[in-house]
């Protein structure tokens, strides 16, 4: 057949480099809706769940058990089951409805019930629940903060840059496990230089994850993940007992916590067992909620390759994030992971938590190029800033982030190399240099600075460990050399484990370590002329981007 | 202008020659209709029978390191997802470890298709007590007996950018690990955009493994 000229064009355009597959329910790639998924049903004896979802007790699952024993209120159950969906839907939406109301009826409702719920959403009234059902008033935003190099320094001066910018939480991870030591201190540096109150976070193995919490060279974490379908969670060595057994180990020393879901895992690990992507999520987010956790990173997250590619798919992930937020938890709403070739369609697929507001629009968003982003690439990244920029000043929407100056940029990006410059020094870790200090200040990325000694800093990260370096060490290291400020910042995050404010639902903390969570500060949105609304100096901060036209240059 | 019988003839053979080229170039996929699964339990009707297989033993051998391959192997998934034969992949990975004077076995994992597991599972098994786990897919880990099942020494997650040079860099490196070197890890690689590309063959690939799983049989020896 003799080609058209503009099928030509158009085969060659960035959106048809991503992958698409056909429904296929057996193996799980269908969104909203399968033919397999069971009808929402409850029965309740003597104050027990002995039926959910089509199944009886005796033939549960571990998640049908603990969703039954921990998730759902028995006393508002049989009321909001004999509710239809489509009733439950136009609460959501109808703005005469307060978020408390909604909560009450959807603390009785199944997992199947809320998957038939948002069935009845279209995309937009979703977002009309998203911005009623957001736990806390304010939205926020959170950072990824990596490098191919695992960097300790580089890590420092980005979360420094990052959270001048506005980021309120930061995470990192690294492409060398060993390396988790050395970049959650610089992390936690950095972080406090840019911005005192930012809360950090290291995303590894879960045993090596909570000593860093414990330790206080973390001071949240969020990577404790929990699968739909029984078969994926063992696989994972893990069970809902498990997880909230580790929950518990995190609250006992004061630190906040958030657990990870999100659709496609199971379909990506082999086990769906046939059912829909927003049915095994409902059932992840409700394990979550009777797990106790204040909160939950979803929205596809890592699988977003898999929503993604299914019809429907991203109104699933925006679906299941209002999900979260109906269950009454923070929701930080994914966006974190490169998900297109398209720029239109990652930019897209962002508005629908982006215009609502959530609690963390991006629960990673690369404040670095993503060829450093070691999640694998999120779906914006340090290049994107000025757009991001634009999109808040153009809308007058907060997306959480503010625009800088480059003076400021350069002189927190010194400082926070420097300070851990000089508390490897005294802690007498790996060395660095002052010429490594001056490329990383200066720097886009990893190309642009100088190679470390992987095997001196690995052995340090040992060191470390072995030497049971505390937040403690790190503040008496930051104070002996002279980095007061930070010093007395990172003792004040230490302090925060003690006060417990911070572990309530959605919280972050302002630059005076005030805390802002969904019980001091809730969501009181109501329609028009309620709610959050960018006004005053916050609205005079995004207008300020760079690049405007002074009059009188012209 | 003489039409002649000659002149007929060559003419219906250019056309004819055209009409079957235009059949052959034709690379519209939207006007294929994509066939639908829909309905459909499982990749590979059949699942491959390893009872004659005999059951992989404990090694004992200090220089022995063992690599554990998916179940669907250089069975029913023969490339890598990023297209490498998984016949180089195993001779580059074997090269690396003996390169470095220690010695490989290659078992094959029928408990489990999770990489971080069979991984740690090579590593229990091997005499060294470090083991690399290979997907079918190409995804890659070197572990050691004594790590928690979710960490490891060194992770590939990203497989379609994984060479040739990288199986062998890597299996120099698990021999490194056995000799107590102080070991460079092989440096990352990334590509945000390997997500949006290659997820929907990930999930396919780790399907068409998964069926092939056979806990009964739990590991066999691959290559005696």
């Amino acid at each position: 057949m003799k080609r058209s000229k503009r099928i030509e064009a158009l085969d060659k355009r960035p959106v048809n480099l991503d992958g698409y597959i056909n429904e296929w329910p057996e193996m799980g790639f269908i969104a909203m809706k399968s033919p397999y998924d069971p009808p929402a049903t409850i029965r309740i004896e003597n104050g027990k769940i002995v039926e959910l979802d089509g199944k009886a007790r005796e033939d549960f699952d571990f998640l049908d058990s603990f969703i039954a024993d921990y998730a759902i209120n028995i006393e508002r159950a049989e009321a909001s089951m004999a509710m239809s969906s489509l009733e439950i839907a136009r609460m959501i939406v109808d703005i005469h409805v307060s978020r408390k109301e909604v909560l009450e009826v959807i603390s009785g409702i199944t997992p199947m019930k809320m998957t038939e719920v948002i069935n009845e959403l279209n995309v937009v009234e979703i977002m009309m629940g998203m911005q009623k059902m957001r736990a806390r008033k304010r939205p926020g935003n959170q950072a990824h903060i990596t490098n191919l190099k695992d960097d300790p320094v580089q890590i420092a001066a980005d979360a420094a840059e990052g959270a001048l910018r506005g980021f309120a939480e930061e995470e990192t991870t690294m492409g060398v496990a060993r390396y988790a030591p050395l970049d959650s201190i610089g992390l936690l540096i950095g972080s406090q230089c840019g911005r005192p109150g930012v809360l950090t976070q290291c995303s590894a193995e879960e045993a090596t994850e909570l000593e860093l919490g414990i330790r206080g060279l973390t001071t949240y974490a969020e990577t404790l993940s929990v699968y739909g379908t029984e078969k994926v969670f063992i696989d994972g060595d893990d069970t809902p007992y498990s997880k909230a057994f580790l929950n518990s180990a995190y609250a006992s020393r004061g630190l906040k916590v958030r657990f990870t879901s999100g659709s496609g895992s199971e379909v990506l690990m082999g086990s769906s067992e046939k059912k829909s992507m927003l049915y095994l999520e409902c059932r992840c987010l409700y394990v979550t909620k009777g797990a106790g956790s204040q909160g939950i990173q979803n929205g596809s997250v890592s699988c977003i390759g898999i929503a993604g590619a299914v019809p429907a798919g991203i109104r699933e992930v925006v679906g299941e994030n209002l999900v979260a937020a109906l269950l009454g938890l923070e929701c930080a709403s994914s966006n974190d992971q490169s998900f297109s070739n398209s720029d239109m369609r990652r930019t897209a697929r962002t508005m629908l938590e982006f215009l609502p507001g959530t609690d963390f629009i991006f629960s990673g968003y690369a404040a670095e190029p993503n060829y450093d982003n070691m999640f694998a690439g999120s779906n914006f990244d340090a290049e994107d800033f000025d757009d991001y920029n634009v999109f808040q000043r153009d809308m007058q929407v907060d997306g959480g982030l503010r625009p800088v100056k480059e003076s400021e940029v350069i002189a927190v990006r010194n400082k926070a190399a420097r300070a851990v410059q000089a508390v490897f020094r005294q802690l007498g870790l790996a060395e660095v240099s002052d010429e490594q200090v001056e490329a990383i200040t200066y720097a886009h990325g990893s190309k642009d600075t100088l190679p470390r000694d992987v095997a001196a800093d690995l052995m340090s990260a040992e060191d470390v460990m072995k030497r049971g370096i505390t937040g403690i060490d790190i503040v008496k290291a930051l104070a002996d050399s002279g980095f007061t400020d930070i010093a007395e910042s990172v003792l004040a995050m230490l302090k925060q484990r003690v006060i417990g404010d911070y572990m309530q639902t959605a919280a972050i903390l302002d630059k005076n370590f005030r805390v802002m969570s969904g019980v001091n500060t809730p969501n009181d949105y109501m329609g028009p002329g309620t709610g959050y609304r960018v006004e005053g100096e916050r609205w005079e901060e995004i207008k300020r981007i760079p690049h405007r036209i002074n009059p009188m240059d012209i | 202008m003489q039409i002649s019988e000659e002149l007929i003839k060559k003419i219906t053979e250019v056309v004819v020659r055209e009409l079957n080229n235009r059949e052959k170039n034709n690379t519209v996929a939207a006007e294929d209709d994509i066939p639908s699964l829909a309905g459909k339990e499982r990749i590979n009707p059949q699942k491959t029978d390893y009872s004659a297989y005999r059951k992989a033993a404990k090694g004992v051998d200090p220089k022995e390191i063992v690599i554990g391959v998916g179940a669907a192997f250089q069975r029913e998934i023969r490339k890598t997802i990023g297209g490498i034969p998984l016949e180089d992949v195993i001779s580059n990975v074997k090269a690396g470890i003996e390169e470095e004077g220690m010695i490989p076995r290659v078992v094959k994992i029928l408990d489990t298709s999770d990489v971080g597991f069979m991984a740690l599972e090579s590593a229990k098994l091997s005499g060294s007590g470090i083991g690399i786990g290979i997907q079918s897919k190409g995804t890659t880990v070197i572990s050691q007996k004594d790590l928690y099942p979710l960490s490891n020494l060194e992770l590939f997650p990203q497989a379609p950018l994984m060479t040739l040079e990288t199986y062998r860099h890597l299996g120099r490196n698990a021999a490194k690990y056995v000799k107590g070197e102080n070991v460079t890890p092989v440096p990352s690689v990334n590509d945000p955009m390997v997500r949006p590309k290659f997820q929907v063959k990930a999930a396919i690939m780790h399907i068409a493994e998964t069926e092939q799983l056979d806990p009964a049989m739990g590991i066999i020896e691959w290559e005696d």
